[in-house]
Order: structure tokens, then C-alpha cells, then sequence
């Protein structure tokens, strides 16, 4: 069992290093434009303009704002459904090993 | 993968449409059937819809010097088949679209197409055939992860490519310049992505399990106790 967060923490590390390492390793000198953004820019660089607007752009801070937004109740739900199966699994083992539910 | 609001010409936004929308509709019926059948998935069913919520939401750096996000959608494909993620990943981009201005209703369809249809289908695919040669579950989910969020931006590649084909060096070409922005930046956030999913099913094997048997995922072991799974 002591072996698990182990592995956890590893996969963790894993992810973040995977991220952090081409960050450091570049100095600074990268832009990290969207990939999204570069596309659009390469087609109105070929003349092509779009012909529908977005019904509503949200500028700068508003828009980070609703991002965060976005990755505040993904993570929220995921968090409490993760908590309320954890929560579960120790209320079932507390009565008596085994019986698992039909 | 979002192909911004108003650049696909009308014909290509009214012909994606019209591919995707037969999944997003066999997708909503199969959430409500799951829902119905098995009251108890709701909270998994919850928990795969906010795995695609999160991950869409962050723009990750990426070796290439620019960044892009991955997309989740692998999780909702393996536990309850594909054509759930097309109803939640459709979800996720008609809140991107309406409130971030990220792609956008006249695209919806064709990002629909490649974020909620191909690569859910490509994950699930790449999982059961890991599966089918003797695989354990977390490769299989791993793979899964992996192909849903590259296939996804291939796709994207493609239908931009479609729609845009260089003057002088054709569809090959355009499929060429897309890939190059988007599926290069995308390997090691597919990586990364395959790497969280392990993660999630690690902890879901552990205290999930009596949900992963009964979706086919894990054998119903005679358990004495809980806890070490495989």
C-alpha cells in the first residue's frame, strides 16, 4: 500500500517536469503564443477575414477571469466526486473488511 | 484545436455541422440512458465531463515555444464509450464559445467534430486495442489519453487544410503548415495528458472499483480486503 502515493507523487513530478523543464531550459526568449492565435494570424496574413464575430469577447482580465472560472468548477467537481468515492471506500472498509456493495 | 469564429467558409461551418450533429444527438441520448439506467454513474459521468472542463481551460507551454491545451476527453471515452464525450465535449465548447470567444458557434461543428467525436473515438479505439493484445488498464488508458488528444489536433490540421488549401502546394501543403502549429506543440502535452490520466484511473481503481467492474474495466476480483489493485 505504501507504494501508491509513491507512484502518485512520481506522476506528479512526472507532468509538472515535463512542463517546467522546456520553461527554464528556454530562457525566456519563447513567446507562448497560442497555437490557436497563430493559426488565425496565418490565415488574415493570407488575406482571409472572418466573416462572423464572436457574440461576445471578453477583453484581457475578463477573459483570464472566466478561464479560471472554467478550471475552478471543472476542478471543483472533480474534487468532490473524487472526496465523496474516497469517502465512501473508507466508510465501507471501517465496518468490516470485505462486503463489498452488490 | 479551436478553429476561430467566422474563418471556415459557410459551406465547410454548415457542412461539419451537419457531420457532427448526429453524434452530439446519439451522445445526449446516451448520457440520459446512462443516467437513467445506472443512477449511480451520474457522479463518474460528473467526473469526466470536469476532467474536459479543467484541462481545456489550461494553456500549457510547450517545447515548440508556444502553447496550446489538452483535452480530456480520453476519461469520459474509456469509462462510458464514446458517444458520451460527444454531448460533454460539445458542452465545453459552446461555453468557450459563447463566453470566451474562443472558437465559436459558426465552428462549433467542426471543432465538435474533431474535439468530441474523433478523438474520443480514437482514444476509446487505441484503449480497446491495447486491451485486446493482453494490455493492463492503465497503458490502455494512457494510450487512450494520448491518441484522443493528438487525433483531435490532426483533425483540426486537416479540416483547416480542407478548407484552406495552399496556393501552390495544394491540400498536402496546408495539412503540411497546420500540423506543424498545432500537432507538434501538442506531443508533449498529449504526453502529459496520457501521464494525468493514469493518475485519475490510479485513484479511481482504488476507490471506484465496484463502478470500473461493473463498466467492464476491471475483472470483479474475489477481494478480501479493498485497496491494491493491479
Amino acid at each position: 500500500m505504501s507504494r501508491r502515493p509513491l507512484v502518485n507523487a512520481l506522476l506528479v513530478v512526472a507532468v509538472v517536469a515535463l512542463f517546467a523543464v522546456p520553461l527554464l531550459l528556454d530562457g525566456g526568449t519563447s513567446e507562448y503564443g497560442g497555437t490557436d492565435a497563430a493559426v488565425t494570424a496565418d490565415l488574415e496574413a493570407d488575406g482571409h477575414t472572418p466573416w462572423f464575430e464572436s457574440v461576445f469577447s471578453p477583453a484581457g482580465e475578463v477573459e483570464s477571469g472566466l478561464f479560471a472560472l472554467q478550471a475552478a468548477i471543472g476542478g471543483g467537481v472533480l474534487g468532490y466526486v473524487l472526496g465523496r468515492l474516497r469517502g465512501r471506500r473508507l466508510a465501507q472498509e471501517k465496518p468490516g473488511p470485505g462486503s463489498p456493495a452488490p | 484545436m479551436h478553429i476561430a469564429e467566422g474563418f471556415l467558409p459557410a459551406s465547410h461551418a454548415v457542412g461539419w455541422t451537419v457531420a457532427a450533429a448526429p453524434f452530439v444527438v446519439h451522445g445526449a441520448r446516451a448520457v440520459v440512458k446512462e443516467v437513467r439506467e445506472n443512477p449511480e454513474s451520474t457522479l463518474l459521468l460528473g467526473a469526466a465531463g470536469a476532467f474536459v472542463f479543467v484541462l481545456s481551460a489550461i494553456k500549457l507551454p510547450s517545447v515548440t515555444g508556444s502553447s496550446s491545451h489538452p483535452t480530456g476527453t480520453g476519461v469520459g471515452a474509456i469509462l462510458f464509450r464514446p458517444p458520451v464525450m460527444a454531448l460533454l465535449g460539445t458542452v465545453v465548447l459552446l461555453f468557450q464559445a459563447l463566453l470566451l470567444a474562443h472558437g465559436g458557434l459558426t465552428t462549433l461543428g467542426a471543432n465538435a467534430f474533431a474535439f468530441a467525436v474523433v478523438g474520443p473515438w480514437a482514444g476509446y479505439g487505441a484503449y480497446r486495442l491495447i486491451r485486446a493484445f493482453g494490455g493492463g488498464l492503465l497503458p490502455g488508458v494512457f494510450a487512450g489519453m494520448v491518441l484522443a488528444d493528438l487525433t483531435t489536433y490532426v483533425t483540426t490540421s486537416l479540416q483547416l487544410a480542407l478548407a484552406f488549401p495552399d496556393a501552390s502546394s495544394g491540400l498536402a501543403g496546408a495539412a503540411a503548415k497546420f500540423l506543424g502549429i498545432f500537432a507538434v506543440t501538442q506531443i508533449p502535452l498529449a504526453i502529459g495528458e496520457g501521464l494525468l490520466g493514469v493518475l485519475l484511473f490510479r485513484v479511481l481503481t482504488v476507490n471506484a472499483r465496484p463502478e470500473l467492474e461493473r463498466l467492464g474495466l476491471l475483472q470483479p476480483a474475489p477481494t478480501t480486503t479493498a485497496g491494491d489493485a493491479a
